[in-house]
């Protein structure tokens, strides 16, 4: 019988813990001795999707004030705000009071839940946000929704590439699920004979 | 023909002080009024040696100091550096493809130094080595 190792990370959804989110599944799998070649893959591939999920799926909006309560079809953090409402507010004296009865403060979350199976890594990083509208389209290689930000658009080609199997779940509004198997200590070198 | 001529050889003098300068043999002055030592312009070629981990936490602020240099001064072709590089994701790749874009329209060049093994993987997987050259290291 296989033994099972299961690990459960939630994080706030902000750039910086990027490299925290890779670093962490890196070492939840060294127990099993993978090679280099394997680490790297999987740092990768955990990058890209945790980097999604922060930039595409909360728009890297992490602590930014979202109207609370607000239409379903809200466009950014100060959506519905004018120039009227904010050369008001200070008559008041008390905008920072005023802001936290009207705005929630937005704190999403990126949520990693890894299993070891023998060798066989299953990881499932999902948030809770924007969701994407077309799958297909988001997982073709060079489609980027935000090209002015200098993406490149590689992001699920790399998780495809880089992982034995890639699925992933979403609908606008209901945030986004990937799941990547990946097999540990038979994987072959891809794309390179150098 | 003349002019490009002139460049591209601007780019292999500084491709080959780089090979010293890893072997210790070569000590450059650093040019004036540069703040950053990861960005410096030599011979109309801007240098970026890129940071241990490159992805989209740090592409940010690359892409913003790059394109301060590249505006600034004249800057034909960029060389990325990535001896000191040990991670990258799509946000390299980006990085690499955004200031392409920006420069290779008035026939400027991108160089790739010291890449190693993964990440000439993820070049090659993105098809960057196509539209850029990828400097081999004469050992």
């Amino acid at each position: 019988m296989e033994r099972k190792n299961e690990m459960l990370l939630e994080f706030d959804a902000i750039s910086r813990n990027e490299g925290f989110a890779r670093v962490a599944v890196a070492s939840f799998v060294s127990s099993l001795n993978p090679t280099l070649e394997e680490v790297a893959d999987i740092k990768t591939a955990v990058s890209e999707a945790v980097t999604n999920a922060i930039i595409h799926g909360y728009e890297n909006l992490y602590g930014y004030g979202w109207p609370k309560g607000g239409t379903s079809g809200h466009d950014g953090p100060f959506a519905g705000r004018t120039d009227g409402d904010e050369a008001g507010t200070p008559a008041d004296g008390s905008d920072g009071a005023g802001a936290n009865e009207d705005v929630l403060i937005h704190d999403g979350k990126v949520r990693i839940h890894c299993i070891l199976e023998g060798s066989l890594l299953h990881i499932e990083i999902s948030d809770q946000g924007k969701g994407i509208e077309n799958v297909e389209q988001a997982m073709e290689p060079l489609f980027t929704t935000k090209p002015e930000l200098d993406r490149s658009g590689m992001g699920f080609a790399f998780m495809e590439a880089f992982m034995d199997e890639l699925q992933v779940e979403s609908a606008p509004g209901k945030g986004t699920k990937v799941y990547m198997k990946k097999r540990l200590g038979q994987s072959p070198w891809i794309g390179g004979e150098d | 023909m003349a002019g490009v001529l002139f460049f591209m050889d601007d780019a292999r003098r500084l491709i080959q002080f780089l090979s010293m300068k890893k072997k210790g043999e070569a000590v450059w002055k650093r040019p004036r009024c540069e703040s950053m030592e990861e960005f410096q312009v030599i011979d109309h070629c801007l240098m970026i040696r890129l940071p241990e981990e490159v992805d989209h936490h740090k592409a940010g602020f690359i892409c913003e100091q790059a394109d301060q240099y590249i505006f600034r001064e004249s800057v034909d072709h960029v060389v990325f550096d990535f001896e000191d590089t040990r991670f990258m994701d799509s946000s390299g790749v980006g990085i690499i493809m955004g200031r392409y874009k920006k420069i290779s329209c008035f026939g400027g060049k991108v160089y790739i130094l010291h890449a190693d093994k993964q990440i000439r993987r993820i070049l090659k997987l993105s098809g960057m080595d196509k539209i850029v050259e990828v400097v081999e290291e004469n050992k």
